[in-house]
């Protein structure tokens, strides 16, 4: 890894599981591999790592490019780089792309070990706690007994309150971002629509499409409904308004005639060139299934018992796929547990979308709030 | 860590005095965080502040202080009973909208709650208000009565008949003058501009 002056060119790397790795539905899964990228040089106590997770439809590229012809950065370069609000100067990032993904990590696409064919339809139905656990066996790798941080937003939110609660002596902070410790059922309903459009293409047979195939309409129908729930309608109305895309006057036929329809098209083809079908439905799955509480009898509480992580756990106000209010019963169950916790619900008109978008006012908050946990170490050494 | 706002806040310093150490301490309207910062240092307390605006709340981070973004117009449902040692209310009481409402909860919410406020009774506003005719203003009361966050304000009097009313306990009242302190006595409505209760459930 080298900073250029020009483009900071960062390298993909895969990791091979040492075991086989046993999933929450009871099956177990051989040969898994993630795909992560690092960033920034871990110290000689192992003392200043970071992970950062993914949402439903990211990476483990957050920054840097991959090669000097490289168009964009990774998706949260924003947020974390040399200098940035997670300072890859100071501290060791790491991100991996999550199990059941199509970016480079074991997923239904992979070849299956026991059989030679891809998985397809017969890859286990994982959950955010199986990425997690997936993860542990990455970070152990490095030697690391201690995560300075864990930090995600939405989906990565869940897997870091998922690495607090599964292995709460391997986390000092943790920054849960846009997030909810439970699905809600206006949650589950849009993943479910989702699935629905993917599977009335007649491309995606039963999840046995091919390559040459795939069913791309049903995937970009399924990307452009879920894109709305991440905006917001001031947003929308700021951004789009009426406006028309390709005259000034309606076409009078139902081919698009608004930029916001426009948009959504632009956004639902980008996404099946990047994005596979299968991992769509397993990912969503994963994240309906979300529910802390559901393994303590309900008591989100209980879920935190032993749980000694500080937390800085933040919502927007114009989110409403994951409102304030599912931040705040957070909130609730980790004061409840006498930790530290700092809760801000910053005003934003960018919907779901804002954990992306205002890094600025989001930067500064996570940038102070790390600076004072890594201090905290040694203050206690 | 900058602790001049000591030197103003008269009140401040009472209340760091009336804290045991090794306390867990909820400071209601914390503003920039510094002094449950201070006795988070000299007090080993264990903090929590709540505020309303977000430009504070990144104040608090950055001195890392723990802070729940929050109005105190609400029940404090977020906390059990006596889940803190201490609940401290300084120079907000004024401001809210249901101060009955909230002085039940701090007393709920605290083995003990600490109260500061500006005693409007002081005699100073009871001139101005006899000889000009109208509200009082001056250093503690800087605002016009139509753009003043302070919508309830009352005397040391008037908050001593809602803690009987309210059934609440008050344990110690102390009163208040920019240079001195003394355990509140008669005259003191008339002749202290501030003033420190502790109070209990």
């Amino acid at each position: 890894m080298e900073k250029s002056t020009e483009k900071w060119i960062v390298e993909e790397k895969d990791f091979l599981l040492p075991e086989p790795l046993l999933l929450d539905c009871g099956k177990t899964l051989n040969g898994v591999s993630l795909r992560y990228e690092t960033y920034g040089k871990l110290n000689a106590d192992k003392s200043n790592a970071i992970m950062v997770f993914h949402a439903l439809s990211g990476d483990a590229h957050i920054c840097g490019y991959h090669s000097p012809e490289d168009a964009k950065p990774g998706w949260w370069s924003d947020m974390v780089g040399p200098g940035k609000y997670i300072d890859t100067d100071k501290y060791f990032v790491i991100c991996s792309n999550v199990l059941g993904g199509c970016s480079g990590s074991t997923g239904p696409r992979s070849i299956n070990p026991d059989t030679g064919r891809m998985y397809n339809s017969d890859f286990p139905v994982i959950t955010i706690r199986d990425m997690v656990r997936a993860q542990h066996a990455l970070v152990k790798s490095f030697g690391i007994e201690k995560l300075l941080a864990v930090v995600g937003g939405s989906m990565g939110g869940m897997q870091a309150l998922e690495w607090v609660v599964n292995y709460p002596e391997m986390v000092r902070s943790a920054l849960p971002i846009a997030t909810t410790t439970q699905l809600s059922a206006q949650g589950i309903a849009f993943n479910w629509v989702s699935r629905e459009a993917i599977k009335y293409d007649p491309n995606f047979k039963n999840g046995e499409y091919t390559a040459e195939n795939v069913p791309d309409k049903g995937l970009a129908t399924a990307r452009m409904l879920a894109h709305i729930t991440y905006l917001s309608d001031e947003s929308m109305g700021r951004k789009f308004g009426r406006g028309l895309q390709k005259s000034e006057n309606y076409s009078f036929n139902f081919d698009y005639d608004f930029q916001v329809e426009s948009y959504l098209e632009h956004q639902g083809r980008r996404f099946v060139e990047r994005f596979d079908a299968n991992s769509y439905f397993y990912i969503t799955r994963a994240i309906d299934y979300f529910d802390l509480a559901s393994r303590y009898k309900g008591d989100l509480a209980k879920a935190f018992a032993k749980v000694k992580s500080s937390f800085l756990v933040v919502s927007f106000t114009s989110d409403w796929l994951f409102p304030s209010s599912q931040s705040i019963t957070l909130v609730r169950a980790l004061l409840k547990n006498k930790l530290e916790v700092t809760y801000v619900d910053i005003d934003s008109s960018y919907g779901h979308d804002a954990f992306l978008l205002e890094f600025e006012t989001l930067g500064a908050m996570v940038r102070d709030f790390l600076d004072n946990e890594f201090k905290k170490i040694s203050e206690n050494s | 860590m900058d602790n001049s706002f000591l030197n103003t806040r008269r009140d401040l310093q009472i209340v760091s005095r009336l804290i045991e150490p090794d306390s867990r301490i909820l400071d209601l309207g914390c503003g920039d965080g510094l002094f449950l910062a201070y006795l988070k240092k000299n007090k080993n307390a264990s903090v929590l502040g709540l505020e309303l605006e977000q430009q504070q709340i990144c104040k608090c981070i950055a001195n890392g202080v723990p802070v729940i973004q929050s109005n105190l117009n609400r029940k404090l449902d977020f906390a059990d009973d006596k889940s803190f040692d201490y609940v401290i209310l300084s120079h907000t009481l004024q401001e809210l909208e249901n101060p009955a409402l909230l002085l039940e909860e701090i007393v709920r919410v605290g083995k003990k709650a600490v109260v500061s406020f500006i005693n409007f009774g002081y005699f100073p506003n009871r001139l101005q208000l006899l000889f000009t005719g109208r509200m009082p203003r001056n250093k503690s009361l800087p605002h016009e009565w139509y753009n003043t966050p302070n919508i309830h304000l009352g005397t040391i009097a008037d908050f001593q008949r809602l803690c009987a009313e309210k059934n609440i306990c008050i344990e110690e009242s102390i009163a208040l003058g920019s240079n001195w302190d003394a355990p509140f006595g008669f005259g003191h409505n008339l002749f202290a501009p501030g003033c420190v209760f502790v109070l209990s459930s």
